[in-house]
């Protein structure tokens, strides 16, 4: 490839990741720490780009100027940067939801061995927590920590057969290790929530258990107060 | 020279040499670049409704995250070793390593630790070496250890793995040990002969001519690799079912043997390889250090690199030494740390 195509894909590259930065969309992909890398990675290879266009404008008319040195050979592997740039602009997917969530199993495990679960905050009502908090303390601290209390969750809808749970996707370096975790709903839910709904529930601790088919791990409930509907977070990872 | 650093790419030849190239019409890159963005945008709707399906936007978010999570550190590792190719002249290595090769050899595995390079571009740096009279050895032991070790691997790593450090240790331990013992062993079993001495290029544009080519040239060039490696964690992630996965995952030999193999196949930068790794989530602590460790030291693209810069002879007898002591250091340092 050219340089001064490879100038084209750099730029697009480039401008496509401070796109994302820009709209928020990157949330989708990674975590809010990760605005830091992706920020100033996207500027270095719109200036490399930019650096790159003028060398090859300057140089442009000398024979054999674009074959230095081993350059052309190497850099064919070069055209595959657009399938990411392609993947940024065009496709532009949303966050992984319901449809990879049902397919895959809970990630509860991944919690086993926390040890210290701090009573929760008495000024607060309900306790906002999230999915995995809630899980957790209710799977492996039977539940001590949550009784009495009213807790505050969101996450969106899944279907598990026709089963809705509520589910949230736990991500611990990008989108590409994201894993649901879910939680299952004990007493009167509304009717007719699409899978992908988001929803805040409120509702109390249930010592009721469940297990995620696909991997066997438990699956905990909580006993529904109310459910209502919200729009999805900037943020739909925990 | 450059017909046997191309490797693979044969359709190359006809651009090397010091001749310049034999004018070709048809199709420029330029040319099909500008085609191909037409028809992505004027094809838009229609792209956008074949890659609408809940399966593919799966794979693509996941495609997207593994690209955007490792480019930055792609472009930080790319940025530091152009800087060094071309700011710190080749001399300066030759004053800095010892004479005797027992001392040189764990030196310069160490000073990889220091000096961030890429593998592509710690590929050239060791032929710089070699011919500047460093021994061959060491040269060995610092083209393996650089790309493996370095800062920007370290603090990626500890990202990707957040909050089990233990796997940062057992991965600079297993790639440090692992290319001490090449260098050594080299030095007690490598020939001279074996070797086929690169020429030198030199820069005549100036330094930051030479420090942008080589950021475009190595970024463009990992990139791409890169780019394979995500798609195919995307789709292990998104198309394989969690059920076959687990039965490679869960048999300990197995699922270190599959991901070193995975490791050589997919050729990821040492750069972003831990965020590949740690997203396999399925394998092993030990099996995911084995991809870690093993394919910064041997993969498809570096084979090809080592066999155009010392030889297909070299090549040959290399890629198995190193793929061996490499996984056998990653087992060992799983076992010890993990």
């Amino acid at each position: 490839m050219r340089r001064d195509a490879q100038a084209v894909i750099l730029l697009l590259l480039g401008g496509g990741m401070i796109r994302l930065i820009v709209t928020g969309e990157y949330l989708n992909y990674v975590k809010p720490y990760a605005f830091w890398l992706v920020l100033p990675a996207g500027i270095i290879l719109v200036v490399t780009a930019v650096v790159t266009a003028w060398m090859a404008w300057r140089d442009r008319g000398e024979p054999g100027a674009d074959a230095h040195g081993h350059d052309q050979g190497r850099s064919k592997v070069a055209w595959l940067l657009l399938a990411p740039v392609v993947g940024m602009l065009l496709v532009a997917p949303d966050a992984l939801g319901s449809y990879e969530a049902e397919r895959t199993g809970t990630a509860l495990g991944a919690e086993e061995n926390r040890s210290t679960y701090p009573e929760l905050p008495d000024d607060v009502d309900p306790v906002p927590l999230t999915l995995m908090d809630y899980a957790a303390r209710a799977v492996f601290d039977d539940g001590i920590t949550l009784e009495d209390r009213r807790i505050q969750l969101r996450g969106f809808i899944l279907y598990d057969g026709d089963e809705p749970q509520l589910a949230r996707m736990v991500v611990a370096c990008c989108a590409a290790d994201a894993r649901p975790v879910k939680i299952g709903f004990e007493g009167d839910v509304p009717e007719g929530l699409e899978p992908d709904q988001w929803v805040e529930v409120v509702g109390v601790y249930t010592p009721r258990e469940g297990r995620d088919e696909i991997n066997g791990e438990l699956v905990p409930y909580i006993e529904v107060e109310s459910v209502t509907k919200i729009e999805s977070p900037d943020n739909e990872y925990q | 020279m450059s017909r046997d650093l191309a490797g693979s790419e044969a359709a190359s030849t006809d651009a090397a040499g010091p001749a310049p190239p034999p004018r070709r019409r048809g199709l420029t890159s330029v040319e099909a670049l500008a085609l191909l963005l037409v028809f992505g945008l004027t094809a838009r709707p229609g792209l956008a409704e074949l890659l609408g399906g809940e399966l593919s936007q799966a794979w693509a978010a996941r495609f997207v995250a593994v690209a955007v999570q490792a480019i930055p550190f792609l472009v930080a590792g790319t940025l530091l070793s152009a800087a060094i190719a071309s700011f710190v002249p080749a001399s300066w290595f030759t004053r800095a390593v010892p004479k005797r090769t027992a001392i040189a050899v764990p030196v310069a595995g160490l000073s990889g630790a220091v000096l961030p390079g890429c593998e592509c571009a710690s590929v050239p740096v060791a032929g710089a070496l070699v011919k500047r009279g460093v021994a061959p050895a060491a040269a060995f032991t610092f083209m393996l250890a650089s790309p493996a070790i370095n800062p920007v691997v370290i603090v990626s790593t500890f990202v990707a793995f957040s909050g089990q450090p233990e796997m940062v240790a057992a991965r600079f331990c297993a790639s440090l040990g692992a290319a001490i013992a090449i260098g050594w062993l080299w030095a007690k079993l490598g020939r001279s002969e074996w070797l086929r001495l690169p020429a030198h290029r030199d820069h005549e544009d100036g330094k930051w001519a030479a420090f942008w080519s080589s950021l475009r040239g190595d970024f463009v060039q990992a990139g791409g690799y890169l780019v394979i490696g995500a798609a195919i964690a995307a789709t292990l992630n998104t198309l394989v079912p969690e059920r076959w996965l687990a039965v490679v995952a869960e048999n300990p030999v197995l699922g270190v043997l599959a991901l070193a193999a995975l490791a050589v196949l997919v050729s990821i930068c040492s750069e972003s390889d831990a965020f590949v790794a740690a997203s396999l989530t399925a394998f092993s602590p030990t099996a995911q250090l084995a991809f870690m460790v093993v394919g910064p030291f041997v993969d498809i693209k570096l084979i090809a690199m080592h066999a155009g810069t010392f030889g297909r002879g070299f090549a040959l007898r290399f890629t198995p030494a190193v793929f061996c002591v490499a996984l056998l250091a990653a087992v060992v340092m799983g076992a010890v740390w993990l």
